[in-house]
């Protein structure tokens, strides 16, 4: 493959779309005749509706049903009916099942009028009364109810905790420096600023288009398929741009449920939009408590490590993340301990948010070396440099790459870390504290199979289609690059769809999997594209192509050409030309290498420095300056890859400092429910940001070696955040966001 | 015609049932983008519902419906305001812009800030970059800016949740020509 634009900043093929308001999302697709729903939620956290009255909201002129639970139709018995392709272990939520509410804000009406503004009205006026009984909501209050989660399908991207290994409590007892240690955070909701909505489209033969907003179209159809029990030819899921997921659309949201079932009874097409605050009532970042011991040498060396973490999940499902494995994989204590425990409470199912797991253990682990950092009187980066390995200590298997080392040195050098002064509190100007601090980044490589195919219009132009998403991370943009460059056509000439479910399937998009899954699948369906372009050649008359095989042909302006002798080429178009006036098609599926990969461990890694400033008087932080460093494989576009790193760090910013939903657990209710108190970065909390990409090899994670960036951007942040603020104040601050009554 | 009343907050008792309100329609034109628009709607439609609902023009987005996210800013006679802050029925007098009138309508050419948005990679799900756009266009209209300072702090009523920030502020420094290190 010449490589004409990939790892070029190739600005976003989808940018005008989305600069002229013609990119369409799941809420802005009509029909004729579309009806509006409005959901109407729970206010009580648990028990049992008594009586529900419609008669005030019927009444209305435009109101066309209200469904219940009372009159929902009959749908699948069975659980297995209603679990998604990403369901954890469990009974999955069934919107309008019967009388029993299990969490507060859950849906239990559906209000379908002709206009959206009745509909609203409308729902405002259904009377709803409930017999209640006590919720338990607060995760630190029922720790002595933690067990280990169930195990399933999710468990194959989720492994449990590593095995102990060495003799973890002779070891600490021993260790001349020991440091025992817990972090706590609460909620955190994805806030993708698009509501989640879902626009089905009822056709005449009651076949149905779904326009949803979701992380994988194919999901949604799985779920409306099985549900339904409507074949999958009948369920189409449209969903060509997603105004952001950070992991909220990797299920289906209830908004599906609800429209699809209320088209399906009205026989009409209907949308349902849920508001702002609806968008608290689903999946969530869980609320998690973690604890640390670390024994060391007084060199730094360290013995002995143990992390557990327990995590709240709903009393239907076993949510699980990987949250204690990363601190094992990156330093190599030869003695150590894992433990992972869910405590099930009355909320809703958590579900996955940027670095799920990963941001969580490895803010708790990169807190924790720093404390030890301070006990040992030793520098934060020569505590990880001390302790690094080049075997994951969990697996004892080699890294496939890991340019970590160059990650610290090159943010160092950036950040000009060799100019800290060591001692906490010892940076200011004036009534400003300054502190330094930094910490260490990992994340999954993982690659999927996924599916695309490929076709070479009668005027040459290169079409290229896959069921993935685009969710703001540039899949349009660097697939459309891998597809030109396999290929050798210009940019132009290509066009790369997603996002509906009559295309080849793929993955949902998350967990940084995309470009190196679809990526694969891309590469591997415009090759297929080209062996027939070869064979082609090779039927025609005196072809100078006669005896060559694909690996002695590339392409490149246009053009199939000979390696050994480049001056033999021909134009692709001539070779269209020769297919009897008919588009060349292919499909193909890329496999994983898995007796190869499962020999590596295969993280992306990052090192980020941060600078904070706190105000000593009133205690605010800006963070001034940060640097990661990332060391993710090869980037196929530096452009949308910085953007992504960018972003992380921000949500880094937020979830150090800002974010957080905060429960009134006498209620068991949400109390800042809406943007204005759900604290995240506006523009003005922003500084200057700066992101490195470490040079990297490595060619068994995918075909096209890339790790991905959605996740490692955050991962390190909060961690650095929260050891630079220590480092300015002298107060270490055990619970996240660090606002400013926990520093006063 | 039905005149509108509130309706009852649902957590305080009621005697009896209100008033069905449900289809007090208003008939009135908007401007908008330089073309005249027939609407019927009720008249509490807020501008925003009546731009998506109504008149197709979905380039205007909706993120919280409470003005606490900025992605339904549009140009009233030149000023950004909330969308979803406003109703319908109130701007009858007015010009309104949206994203779909930035570009020129006879070249197709896009308008500075939409270039630049796209230079400079100033978005990433595109959810609120509409909103984020008539914002700036709107506060360059307004000629306070001078520094970055000036771009981040009058910009912060736009929330873009996938952290463009920096971008963001790349590309209206850009359109501007100001001195990035400008105090």
């Amino acid at each position: 493959m010449h490589n004409q634009v990939i790892g070029k900043p190739i600005s976003r093929v989808d940018g005008r779309a989305k600069v002229t308001g013609k990119a369409k999302y799941a809420a802005e697709f009509t029909a004729p005749d579309l009806l509006h729903g409005v959901v109407v939620s729970s206010t009580i956290t648990k028990g049992r509706i008594t009586h529900i009255d419609t008669g005030d909201a019927l009444a209305l002129d435009g109101v066309v049903k209200v469904f219940t639970h009372q009159n929902r139709p009959k749908l699948a018995w069975f659980d297995m009916s209603y679990k998604d392709l990403d369901a954890p272990p469990g009974s999955p939520f069934r919107p309008l099942h019967n009388d029993r509410i299990k969490y507060n804000g859950q849906p239990v009406a559906l209000v379908v009028a002709e206009t959206f503004e009745q509909a609203r009205y409308a729902a405002s006026l259904v009377k709803i009364e409930y017999a209640q009984e006590p919720h338990e909501t607060d995760l630190q209050h029922h720790l002595d109810t933690a067990r280990k989660p169930a195990s399933g399908l999710a468990s194959l991207l989720k492994p449990p905790p590593p095995k102990a290994r060495g003799n973890f409590d002779k070891a600490f007892t021993e260790a001349p420096v020991q440091l025992s240690t817990g972090y706590v955070h609460g909620f955190e909701h994805h806030n993708p600023m698009e509501l989640f909505s879902s626009t089905v489209v009822y056709g005449k033969d009651g076949k149905l288009t779904i326009y949803d907003k979701t992380q994988g179209a194919p999901n949604s159809q799985f779920y409306v398929s099985q549900v339904f029990n409507i074949p999958f030819r009948d369920v189409r899921v449209v969903s060509p741009y997603v105004g952001g997921g950070f992991g909220s659309g990797l299920r289906p949201q209830y908004q599906l449920f609800l429209a699809v079932m209320a088209a399906r009874e009205l026989k009409q097409s209907v949308r349902v939009s849920l508001t702002r605050q609806q968008m608290f009532t689903f999946g969530h970042r869980p609320a998690t408590v973690q604890h640390i011991d670390l024994g060391a040498q007084p060199d730094g060396t360290l013995d002995a490590l143990r992390h557990a973490a327990t995590a709240e999940t709903s009393r239907f499902e076993d949510y699980i993340e990987v949250v204690v494995n990363w601190s094992g994989a990156l330093y190599k204590a030869p003695n150590a301990q894992f433990d992972y425990n869910v405590v099930p409470l009355d909320q809703y199912t958590p579900l996955d948010m940027r670095a799920p797991g990963g941001v969580t253990g490895m803010s708790a682990i990169e807190c924790a070396m720093d404390e030890l950092s301070y006990k040992l009187g030793m520098d934060p980066l020569e505590l990880r440099l001390k302790n690094y390995t080049e075997e994951d200590p969990n697996e004892k298997r080699p890294f496939s790459s890991k340019q970590l080392r160059a990650c610290y040195q090159q943010a160092a050098e950036r950040f000009g870390w060799t100019k800290r002064s060591p001692e906490p509190r010892s940076m200011r100007e004036g009534h400003t504290l300054i502190g330094w601090g930094m910490a260490t980044g990992v994340w999954d490589a993982n690659q999927l199979p996924a599916r695309a195919e490929a076709v070479l219009t009668v005027n040459g132009k290169l079409r290229v289609s896959s069921a993935t998403a685009d969710i703001g991370t540039g899949t349009y943009t660097i697939m459309t690059q891998i597809a030109a460059d396999t290929l050798g056509l210009p940019l132009e000439d290509v066009l790369f769809r997603l996002g509906d479910t009559d295309m080849p399937l793929a993955p949902f998009q998350g967990g940084s999997l995309t470009a190196g899954t679809v990526g694969s699948a891309v590469k591997i369906v415009c090759e297929d594209l080209g062996k027939e372009l070869l064979k082609l050649a090779r039927k025609m008359p005196n072809s100078p192509f006669a005896k060559a095989k694909f690996d002695d042909v590339f392409f490149v302006e246009k053009q199939m050409r000979l390696k050994a002798d480049p001056s033999v080429r021909i134009d692709l178009q001539t070779l269209v030309d020769q297919n009897g006036g008919r588009a060349i098609r292919t499909t193909a599926t890329s496999m994983t290498n898995s007796l190869k990969q499962g020999k590596y461990t295969r993280y992306a890694h990052s090192a980020v420095f941060v600078e904070v400033q706190v105000d000593e008087d009133l205690g605010t932080v800006k963070v001034t300056r940060a640097v990661t460093a990332v060391a993710a494989g090869r980037i196929l576009n530096p452009k949308t890859a910085r953007s992504q790193i960018i972003g992380g760090m921000v949500w880094g910013i937020s979830k150090a400092l800002e974010e957080e939903t905060v429960m009134d657990h006498r209620y068991g209710r949400f109390m800042n429910h809406n943007l204005a108190e759900y604290h995240v970065p506006v523009c003005a909390d922003i500084h200057e940001l700066d992101v490195l990409f470490v040079e990297e090899h490595d060619d068994v994670v995918n075909p096209l070696g890339v790790k991905g960036v959605g996740e490692i951007g955050i991962v390190g942040m909060p961690a650095a955040i929260a050891n630079a603020i220590f480092h300015a104040t002298g107060k270490r601050v055990h619970e996240l966001p660090i606002t400013l009554d926990k520093l006063m | 015609m039905q005149t509108a009343t509130l309706p009852t907050p649902v957590t305080q008792p009621r005697s009896a049932p209100p008033e069905p309100v449900g289809t007090g329609v208003r008939s009135f034109s908007l401007t908008i983008n330089g073309a005249e628009y027939e609407l019927n709607v009720a008249p509490w439609t807020t501008l925003l519902d009546a731009l998506r609902e109504y008149l197709d023009l979905t380039g205007t987005k909706k993120g919280c419906d409470h003005g606490q996210c900025g992605a339904c800013t549009v140009l009233v006679d030149g000023k950004r305001i909330n969308s979803c802050l406003t109703l319908a029925v109130m701007h009858e007098d007015h010009q309104i812009t949206t994203i779909e009138g930035l570009a020129d309508a006879q070249t197709g050419d896009l308008h500075p800030v939409q270039q630049a948005f796209i230079d400079h990679d100033a978005f990433q799900c595109g959810y609120c970059t509409p909103g984020q756009i008539c914002s700036a266009v709107g506060m360059i209209n307004e000629g306070r800016v001078k520094t970055d300072a000036d771009i981040r702090e009058l910009m912060s009523g736009n929330i873009c949740r996938c952290g463009a920030y920096p971008h963001i502020v790349d590309a209206i420094r850009d359109v501007m020509q100001l001195n990035p290190t400008a105090q």
